[in-house]
């Protein structure tokens, strides 16, 4: 009864295009039609691929797990010599599962937009650009070859720039725009290269191609090939994880996504939480055949991935902007699923970037709700006891938290649980004790962030300053937070683990490794399955340990003995300095590459002032010492034979000076009269 | 055989047309009559079986080179004057000169045995020629794509107005 | 069917009376379209000579890169030409003579 559903597909990703022709239009003509058109055609438009990518979804879920993949081939686009590339998109359980995400939370996030900006002047040009992102997200998500992902790979690039900056009168929002660009420039450098070496190597190996399940077939042929002592597959995993990088802001290209905060906040949740930045893990997860082959680009990354995690939950820590938090926060958990990537757990790393997507999208848009109704302030110092102003709020808030933290039921338990779980399997214990820090670390500052905006004393917080007056938001903004909370609480029983499972007689409970497993047959194999996996049980409760010793730590610290955090960074100031700057990490690349190619230019500048005018002034000075000479000369010859001289340069000057007339018709005349003259040489 | 009076409309055309060109004391008809000159030539392409070039031909010289062409000639001479304001000078002299050239490269062409194959080919060459721009010829298409957007940049630098 | 002369012959006229009209013409805009009708010829002869030597792909690439190249040109003379008339509200050659020695 759903198959009617799978003809449309196209129209997922054309009708954002269209809402966003449409608004953008609007917004370039400066029309200031009613809010509610504005947002009938961008929600309308999104909601609507979002229920024809329900249905597409439910009509594969009837399918046999072989049959779940298609390629729906709308036209020819690059055909070269053996080299094919069609427009087309390729339906699977991985693509459908982030067309469900972008969709899903996009539409909610879109419904949210319209109370969160309603007061915006900008109000259709905001709109025309979200819904021109998601369909830029749904190219890379659905296209079926490597020129189509990296469309859309551009096109969410040039949108979150586009977003950024979008309050652009103010100078730092511009420059955080900029600054995404141009880092995210520097990811998809590598990006590029990848995709060139592997379609290269695989050139030369005679099967060019660029689509995916060609690419798929031929990636044994790549095993065995170097380039330069190194192996091509490490090569092109490891220029794909830099594009990777960039785009899912990992070391050490994370430093964008904090200065992306800059956006208003729905963009921070959709594009800079729920969607966009993890691309690269889908690009990872979409190219797992080539990533299963290289074991040292898998350690790069889980390495990568974990130090990442735990790098940004630390300067999560010391931020005092709302956002901030939740921006380090979100490059933390993106180090979660590219530890996933890392060690071949990919289903575990796209549900954590599912359940991730529910649990941030709804933080975001708390925060957002939050800087709402305290009329645009951001700095959490000011905050505080909130809880009773915003009830809604912060109910939804503190179950997304809850979530976030991998407190059992809620979504992120089980997501980043699996994920620990693998990484210990696979052996890589180093980056397993990474990732548990990591996760203690975000149970304690996501609950620093409730004590210190929603707990504690509203008045006590602003210390004498003009007290603000929060308010609850309006239901637009608050519905969407309970639908993304009730996800965050039931998400993670989409990936039931199968151990647990069992205790209560159920087989097959991890829908999602059900689901997406087929894709990665190659991936880790489940180990004992049979018996009761004691170290599983055991992982799980430490994990759940460590996640709640960590939420009672950050609670404690910041509402009832708020005196103890203080003494600690009394004791070692130096390194809370170092934590509050970010590891002056800006500041080293400032330091190191922005500095030096402005040195380099000034270089050049000098170069040209002091080599280039050095030799001229150089050869002025050797003419003056023969002008010297030929004048000391001068003195002492006879004066007639120089006048004879300058008289003779004079009249010929005179004279010569009349074949420069400026006229182009009478040099046209000498040079044909010289061809006629050299045909009449060589012929005659 | 109807190829050669095709072939002798086409090149009554193009000289007709080129010599309206260079004699019409009005700018504006030496204009329109280098339409004529270009699809002249364009009809040659196809006769030399290059059809993409014909298309190009007509598209490029006719709705871009032309076209813009007619619009200089627009901006820089006032409307009421554009009807007689292509003056001449030297008139005499550049006949003689041209003709002498003419007649050297008469000479040249008629006294020469030009190394022909037997069969003429007709195909199709827009498939050769796409292959060859990518492969080939791929450097100098890269180069004169650089060229093309200097020259945009440059014809924009040139005319804009100082802005302070 | 046409020789390769037949063509040769056409383009040397076209050519020549391009370059008639580039040595006498005094407005620049005269003297571009001159320009125009020189290039045409030359792109005329290189696929004439490729045709008669097995239809080579060369004479048309020539061809194409010498459309080009005259769009370019075109483009570059005329913001030159407009520009010459905004400073001297002419465009004939003769006057603009900044550079005259």
């Amino acid at each position: 009864m759903f198959d009617k559903f799978i003809g449309v597909i196209p129209l997922v990703p054309l009708l954002p295009l269209i809402g966003a022709a449409i608004n953008g239009f609007v917004s370039f003509r400066g029309w200031r039609p009613a809010r509610s058109f504005v947002h009938a055609v961008a929600c309308g438009s999104i909601g609507i691929s979002f229920l024809i990518t329900l249905g597409a979804f439910f009509h594969f879920v009837g399918l046999p797990p072989e049959a779940r993949e298609m390629t729906l081939t709308l036209w020819p686009w690059i055909y070269l010599g053996a080299v094919h590339a069609d427009v087309a998109f390729l339906i699977d359980p991985l693509s459908l599962t982030m067309m469900l995400v972008i969709s899903g939370v996009g539409s909610v996030i879109h419904i949210y937009a319209t109370g969160y900006m309603a007061h915006d002047k900008d109000y259709p040009r905001f709109f025309a650009y979200l819904n021109l992102f998601c369909f830029a997200m749904l190219l890379l998500v659905m296209g079926s070859n490597l020129f189509m992902m990296f469309i859309g790979w551009e096109g969410v690039g040039l949108c979150s720039y586009l977003l950024i900056g979008f309050w652009y009168e103010h100078k730092p929002n511009a420059a955080a725009g900029m600054k995404a660009f141009v880092v995210n420039r520097i990811g998809d450098w590598g990006f590029l290269i990848g995709v060139l070496l592997l379609f290269w190597t695989l050139f030369q190996l005679g099967h060019p191609t660029v689509t995916f399940t060609e690419i798929r077939e031929q990636a044994p042929l790549l095993v065995g090939h170097a380039w330069g002592g190194v192996a091509v597959v490490t090569l092109v995993c490891l220029f794909l994880f830099v594009g990777a990088t960039g785009k899912s802001a990992q070391i050490p290209l994370y430093v964008w996504l904090p200065d992306a905060m800059a956006g208003p906040t729905p963009v921070s949740a959709l594009i800079h939480a729920a969607t966009m930045v993890t691309a690269g893990v889908y690009m990872i997860a979409r190219l797992n055949f080539l990533f299963s082959l290289s074991p040292v680009a898998q350690t790069v990354i889980t390495t990568v991935g974990f130090s990442t995690a735990l790098f940004a939950a630390t300067i999560g820590f010391a931020q005092n902007d709302i956002k901030k938090v939740l921006a380090y926060s979100t490059v933390s958990q993106l180090g979660f699923m590219f530890g996933a990537m890392g060690v071949m757990a990919y289903t575990a790393g796209i549900f954590h970037l599912v359940t991730h997507a529910f649990f941030k999208a709804c933080l975001f848009l708390g925060s957002g709700s939050v800087i709402h109704g305290m009329s645009g302030e951001q700095d959490m110092r000011k905050m505080g006891g909130l809880k009773k102003y915003m009830p809604k709020t912060f109910l939804t808030f503190i179950l997304a938290t809850l979530a976030i933290a991998g407190i059992f039921p809620f979504a992120g338990f089980f997501s980043k649980d699996e994920i620990l779980w693998k990484t210990f399997s696979a052996g890589y214990y180093f980056q397993w004790i990474l990732g548990v820090v990591a996760a203690l670390g975000t149970a304690i500052y996501m609950f620093r962030l409730i004590g210190m905006t929603f707990l504690g004393n509203l008045h006590e917080e602003t210390g004498g300053e003009k007290p603000h007056h929060p308010h609850e938001s309006p239901a637009s903004m608050t519905i969407p937070l309970m639908i993304l909370a009730g996800l965050s609480i039931v998400g993670g029983f989409l990936g039931f683990p199968e151990s647990l499972g069992r205790l209560f007689g159920l087989h097959h409970s991890n829908l999602i490794e059900g689901w997406l497993s087929p894709l990665f047959h190659h991936g880790v194999e489940e180990g004992g399955e049979l018996g009761v996996p004691i170290a599983e049980y055991l992982l799980m409760f430490f994990s759940l340990a460590v996640a709640v010793g960590g939420s009672y730590i950050g609670y404690l610290f910041y509402t009832t003995r708020r005196d103890i955090p203080e003494k600690i960074v009394a004791r070692i100031r130096p390194l809370y300095q170092v934590v509050v700057n970010k590891y002056y990490v800006d500041e080293i690349y400032d330091a190191i590459f922005v500095k030096n190619l402005l040195r380099l230019n000034q270089g050049m500048n000098l170069f040209d002032q002091k080599v280039i005018d050095g030799l001229v002034n150089a050869s002025g000075l050797v003419v003056r010492i023969f002008s010297w000479i030929s004048g000391f000369l001068d003195k002492y010859l006879v004066d007639g034979l120089v006048n004879l001289v300058a008289e003779a340069t004079l009249a010929s000057g005179r004279n010569l000076r009349k074949i420069q007339t400026g006229r182009i018709q009478n040099y046209l005349y000498v040079a044909v009269g010289g061809l006629v003259v050299a045909i009449l040489y060589k012929f005659l | 055989m109807i190829a050669l009076p095709l072939f002798g409309f086409f090149a009554l055309l193009t000289v007709g047309s080129a010599l309206i060109v260079s004699f019409s004391r009005s700018i504006v008809y030496s204009g329109f009559a280098l339409l004529g000159t270009f699809f002249g030539a364009a009809g040659f392409y196809l006769f030399l079986s290059s059809d993409f070039v014909a298309v190009t031909q007509v598209l490029i010289y006719v709705g871009g080179v032309l076209v813009l062409i007619l619009f200089a000639i627009m901006l820089t001479n006032k409307i009421e004057d554009a009807t007689t304001s292509n003056p001449s000078l030297n008139r005499i002299a550049g006949a003689v000169l041209t003709f002498v050239l003419f007649l050297f490269l008469v000479g040249i062409l008629s006294g020469t045995d030009w190394v022909v194959q037997d069969e003429e080919k007709f195909a199709s060459m827009v498939t050769p020629i796409g292959n060859a721009l990518l492969s080939s010829y791929l450097l100098p298409f890269e180069v004169i794509s650089i060229a093309l957007l200097a020259a945009l940049l440059g014809a924009v630098v040139l005319v804009r107005r100082e802005v302070r | 069917m046409p020789t390769i002369n037949h063509y040769l012959m056409v383009t040397a006229l076209v050519f020549c009376l391009g370059l008639y009209n580039v040595v006498t013409r005094k407005s620049a805009v005269g003297l571009l379209i001159g320009v125009e009708l020189i290039l045409n010829a030359a792109a005329v002869n290189f696929v004439a000579f490729a045709h008669f030597n097995g239809n080579d792909v060369a004479g048309s690439i020539f061809a194409i890169f010498i459309i080009v190249l005259a769009a370019a040109e075109a483009v570059v003379a005329l913001a030159i030409v407009v520009a010459i008339f905004q400073q001297y509200h002419d465009i004939d050659t003769t006057k603009a003579t900044l550079l005259k020695g």
